[in-house]
């Protein structure tokens, strides 16, 4: 990075640490924290309508949907989310390299299963062999977040399901007097009311969602805990910065990142809680009225 | 081998015991569910002992967060806030970090030697690690539970005249396990969860000897079929969830035994308490 680095054997220890701080793998570890916010930034809108989704089939009419519905808001109850993240990416990749080899192959007679091999047409594999290594790393991030997108809608499904039980009976009765039909019931009356309910449940997923980030490292993305491990580890003379076991120091890095970055979650949405609650009918929105008054 | 002889070689194979060698080609059925099973018993291991310790811890953080006194409450609060705001996965990194570099021979401390090299070893270095971040999570539970104690309650005490440790032996601390055991339940089931963690992440597993998700993995590895272990897995899970559940409500039960039936705190599972 600066030009005084062409010989990192030779420099003051001050300068030695900038070189070794700017090094190239160290930006790319600097970059796999955006690898990270990323993910964020796209699995909590998909979480939030896998959510959703699961909540109204949870809601609905037809048995066979609520059947579904009330299957995918419990199944994160009673196992560990881990499982379902080593289980989906691998399921998600065999399902669509078993689909496509069904459209594409049809003529194919080799078992696909075979014994210890999972086998397919050369012309179903995502992403085809001869893809650039860039496409491999983009369909493994893609893969992860559906992952993601998948368990924590179900726990999203949970909240979500909770908030449109506990508006208030009596409102959407109102809302039927006046002659309202039930689509119109739960789009004015039920959605907009339920956000402040939901508010509590969804703030506490968003930590557990930032919590569950480095969880990716396990999926075979290079994240922030994959470029620690690396970049921590001893390197010996042959490396340009030759130092000891240094992976103490980097995750204590990644500890703290995640401290300050909770932590300004939680007071971003104690704002957000506080804003929703105005002029609302509950214990908050009433204790504003009150100091207010 | 029949299914009896696969469970003879493999039931406590994750302790060390039985055939040495893991199965290597064709499973069957029966050899996933035992060996599964038998990695099983490091999650029970992990979990009863990290939530019997950390029960302890809990109750000294929730008392020492309420205190007046500054430099009781600070450490207490600080304590909480970073196992509770950190993920439990980095904390095993770091833990395991940690108890890497502490020196092989064991340090000195008063002419005794203690030994260390038992902490980088999952059974005591994992635990240790969830023993803490159980207690914080128990302590802010408790904490809540403790601050929702009826004003009345105390009133009535001190007009019986009990005060100091009876007040909180007798009046206090009952009340506040009542009031926080169904979120208790909560953090028990899924610190029983995250388990599963231990060897995914940096503590080896040691000739094999794993938990759960880790045979799991070897299965899923081997065959390339995600759709059996991860299944049987997630079966055992279902299972000890509803054991937990059934057992905290006996204790539910005992600490509500005094209020008509119509006012119990009934327990709700709620997966909102995870790492």
């Amino acid at each position: 990075m600066f030009s005084f680095c062409a010989d990192p054997s030779t420099l003051d220890p001050t300068r030695w640490m900038l070189c070794y701080l700017t090094s190239g793998k160290h930006v790319l570890f600097y970059w796999s924290f955006g690898t990270v916010l990323l993910l964020l930034a796209v699995t909590a809108p998909a979480a939030l309508a896998f959510g959703f989704g699961g909540a109204m089939a949870a809601r609905s009419q037809n048995p066979a949907l609520r059947l579904f519905g009330k299957t995918y808001t419990a199944m994160v109850r009673g196992i560990p989310d881990i499982i379902f993240f080593m289980f989906f990416v691998i399921a998600l990749d065999q399902a669509l390299e078993w689909g496509l080899h069904q459209w594409r192959c049809p003529e194919w007679t080799d078992p696909i299963r075979n014994g210890l091999e999972f086998k397919v047409c050369p012309a179903a594999k995502v992403p085809p062999g001869s893809a650039p290594q860039i496409w491999h790393e983009v369909y493994g991030f893609v893969l992860a977040v559906v992952t993601f997108a998948i368990v924590f809608g179900a726990f999203a499904a949970n909240v979500l399901y909770g908030a449109m039980s506990a508006v208030p009976r009596a409102q959407l009765e109102t809302a039927e007097a006046y002659g309202m039909s039930h689509r119109q019931v739960f789009r004015r009356i039920l959605v907009p009311q339920m956000w402040v309910y939901a508010l509590p449940g969804l703030s506490n997923l968003w930590l557990i969602l930032i919590k569950a980030t480095p969880l990716l490292f396990l999926l075979g993305v290079k994240d922030i805990v994959y470029w620690a491990n690396e970049l921590g580890s001893s390197k010996t003379d042959t490396f340009a910065y030759p130092h000891g076991d240094w992976k103490l120091w980097y995750f204590l890095g990644l500890l703290v990142f995640y401290l300050a970055f909770t932590r300004v979650s939680e007071v971003v949405l104690a704002r957000l809680s506080r804003r929703l609650s105005r002029g609302q009918a509950t214990m908050a929105g009433e204790a504003m009225r009150k100091a207010a008054a | 081998m029949t299914c009896w002889e696969t469970i003879g070689a493999y039931a406590f194979r994750s302790l060390g015991y039985g055939e040495r060698m893991l199965p290597k080609s064709d499973f069957t059925l029966c050899q996933q569910f035992t060996l599964i099973g038998s990695g099983l018993i490091w999650n029970i291991y992990f979990g009863v002992l990290a939530l019997a310790f950390g029960f302890f811890l809990a109750n000294a953080l929730a008392l020492a967060k309420a205190s007046r006194r500054l430099w009781v409450r600070k450490p207490a609060e600080w304590f909480i806030f970073v196992f509770r705001g950190s993920p439990l996965f980095i904390q095993f990194f770091l833990g395991y970090q940690l108890f890497v570099l502490l020196p092989k021979t064991g340090i000195e401390l008063g002419g005794i030697t203690l030994a260390t090299d038992w902490l980088t070893k999952a059974w005591a270095g994992a635990l240790f690690v969830l023993f803490l971040n159980t207690a914080a999570y128990s302590a802010e539970i408790f904490h809540g539970a403790l601050m929702a104690v009826p004003k009345g309650d105390l009133e009535a005490a001190d007009a019986y005249g009990i005060t100091g440790f009876a007040r909180f032996r007798r009046i206090l601390w009952p009340t506040m396990l009542r009031l926080g055991w169904p979120a208790y339940t909560n953090e028990a089931i899924f610190l029983f969860h995250a388990t599963t963690l231990v060897f995914v992440s940096s503590f080896p597993a040691f000739r094999q000897q794993g938990d759960a998700l880790y045979y799991a993995g070897y299965f899923a590895d081997k065959t390339y079929n995600p759709f059996i272990p991860y299944p049987i897995v997630g079966f055992y899970f279902i299972c000890l969830t509803l054991l937990l559940t059934w057992g905290f409500s006996l204790v539910n039960r005992r600490l509500n035994r005094h209020l008509p039936s119509n006012q119990r705190e009934r327990i709700r599972l709620r997966p909102q308490l995870i790492r």
